[in-house]
């Protein structure tokens, strides 16, 4: 299976809910764009696709542009050819606004990753069955430390003065 | 029952060591068990139990947690390869291929075809050692001695071969961005060779004192089973879901490195529970061992040639140029550690012993990490305590979580 076929068959399942598609260096990783409200649509429709399991959650912070992108990494244990490519599905939302809706009723794989992002960037899944720090204790997710307004100060850079 | 100390917090509370329990309804008992425990450690498992029958489970994790994926963000780009080995030690290879191959798709570069199959030669000699560590671990949940010692001996064997190789027992740093740190040592593939003869011989008799064994038997059968659609619900990954009857491995649905030129087969059972488990580990030894006579013969019909790619060598200095070319070690030059990689994203993963690990990167074209995310086996597999537990025994709790080859430090990061 090309990786064009690949964006065609989601093409074709998504609809019209693709903002944008883009395929990353080494032909293997398919970032599809789409908007916050379809996500759940999006997902239900790509399970139905083949698309079995999550194989991660993440987000990403992008303070200067004042939002955060959340991704679900999607493949296939079923389909030997799907499971070549990872489809991720990511949509925007704001950074002062943190909040979504879950996926972990669509896709029990993300129960525990929605909790990391969570815990990570204080980002809030609605209707998620148990939101709570995984990793982290509380006081500590608290200061939600995988935001980039978050520094971590250690190994400070040792200037050594050139001896002359 | 001469261990149980009556707590002081109520009639009903049990200390038991390594256990604390309340009583929270009507015969219905909450025991928290870990994160000391007598076996891997680091992780609790808080249980709900209705006289012996477990109700409810809920893993209880994060006591190893080392903020991975923020600190990789501080630094360079190389020095996140020693940060993520500190995962799982004993499959430092397996663990940081991935990220170094993420990397090298976005510097747009491959590894010459001799360091392919070198950095093959380490992933498998990591993957037996990891096999047998969780073999050993495995053996003291189930009480049995002899199988905590044995596969931890001959793990030495491995981890022997793994020194000799790359310089240190357990966190190699073998495969850097372009190539690998050294190539083999005179005489490294005879010794390999009997590793491998010794290893067949070795699994031979686990067979007899521990696979084949009525009580281990007894305790695994039947225990644990995690039926093939819950297995593709979950995400459950590696060894795990292969003996759940999805043929599903990396290594041939997404070939990395040179396996899709290697010949190899991956084993699958039906079955689902603890036994067919154990038995998937044995196979995909037999199989690793399989792979690391096919890389043995490779290395000895090729001639030496540069095991690091052309572009971190060729600005070299004449000194490091020169160890490079007498004794095929490389000497990482400043060049490493002030790189640039270009901006865009990439996905990475490999199979490690336990099952898939996967990198997310992203760079914004700087000297470090936008954005890492990884997720390894053992996260993936958590989730099996939730949902695989409740309904069996406390008495299989131990036999569950052996046989899946839970290892905390890679599950928290």
């Amino acid at each position: 299976m090309e990786p064009q076929e690949v964006v065609d068959l989601v093409r074709r399942v998504l609809g019209d809910m693709v903002r944008d598609v883009k395929i990353w260096k080494g032909n293997d990783y398919i970032e599809v764009e789409i908007d916050a409200s379809s996500i759940r649509e999006a997902a239900a429709r790509m399970k139905e696709a083949g698309f079995d399991h999550v194989k991660d959650v993440t987000a990403v912070d992008y303070m200067k542009e004042g939002r955060f992108r959340i991704i679900y990494n999607l493949s296939s244990y079923n389909n030997f050819d799907l499971s070549y490519y990872i489809v991720g599905l990511a949509y925007d939302i704001p950074r002062d606004k943190p909040e979504t809706v879950s996926l972990a009723d669509i896709y029990t794989s993300a129960e525990f990753q929605e909790r990391e992002v969570y815990e990570g960037f204080g980002i809030i899944f609605k209707g998620h069955p148990d939101l709570k720090p995984l990793l982290l204790s509380p006081p500590v997710a608290e200061q939600k430390p995988l935001r980039k307004d978050f520094i971590v100060r250690e190994e400070p850079e040792i200037k050594v003065e050139k001896k002359r | 029952m001469s261990g149980i100390v009556r707590g002081n917090v109520g009639f009903n509370d049990l200390k038991i060591p390594g256990m604390w329990s309340r009583k929270i309804g009507k015969d219905l008992y909450e025991v928290f068990i870990g994160p000391q425990h007598p076996g891997s450690g680091h992780m609790r498992i808080i249980i709900r139990i209705d006289g012996d029958i477990i109700v409810e489970a809920e893993p209880d994790m994060g006591y190893v947690h080392r903020t991975m994926e923020k600190l990789s963000e501080g630094r360079a780009w190389i020095k996140a390869i020693p940060l993520f080995e500190r995962m799982a030690i004993h499959d430092a290879c397996n663990v940081t291929l991935p990220y170094v191959r993420a990397v090298e798709k976005l510097l747009g570069i491959e590894a010459p075809l001799r360091a392919k199959y070198l950095r093959v030669l380490l992933c498998e000699i990591n993957r037996i050692a990891a096999f047998l560590y969780g073999f050993g671990i495995f053996g003291v949940f189930l009480g049995h001695s002899t199988m905590y010692m044995w596969p931890f001996g001959d793990r030495e064997v491995w981890v022997e071969l793994a020194e000799w190789l790359t310089g240190a027992r357990l966190t190699h740093t073998y495969p850097v961005f372009g190539g690998v740190r050294r190539d083999v040592p005179e005489g490294f593939t005879d010794s390999l060779r009997k590793a491998i003869r010794y290893m067949r011989r070795r699994l031979e008799d686990y067979r007899k004192i521990f696979v084949d064994n009525p009580v281990i038997r007894a305790r695994l059968e039947d225990v644990g089973v995690i039926p093939r659609n819950l297995a593709i619900e979950l995400g459950i990954t590696g060894p795990n879901l292969r003996a759940s009857g999805v043929r599903y491995d990396v290594r041939k649905n997404h070939p990395y490195e040179v396996y899709d030129e290697l010949d190899f087969e991956i084993p699958v059972f039906q079955e689902g529970d603890a036994y067919a488990r154990v038995h998937q580990r044995v196979q995909e030894i037999l199989q690793s061992l399989r792979i690391l006579e096919q890389v043995a013969d490779w290395l000895d019909k090729h001639p030496r040639e540069p095991v690091m790619h052309e572009r971190f060598w060729k600005t070299a200095p004449p000194l490091y140029k020169k160890i490079f070319q007498e004794t095929g070690r490389v000497k990482l030059g400043a060049v490493m550690a002030i790189m640039k990689i270009p901006q865009g994203k990439a996905y990475e993963r490999g199979e490690t012993a336990r099952g898939e690990i996967s990198y997310y990167v992203e760079s914004d074209g700087g000297n470090k990490p936008y954005r890492i995310r990884i997720h390894s086996a053992s996260a993936r597999n958590a989730l099996v305590y939730k949902y695989i537990v409740p309904g069996h025994r406390v008495m299989d709790l131990p036999a569950i979580y052996g046989s899946i080859d839970y290892f905390p430090p890679e599950a928290d990061r």
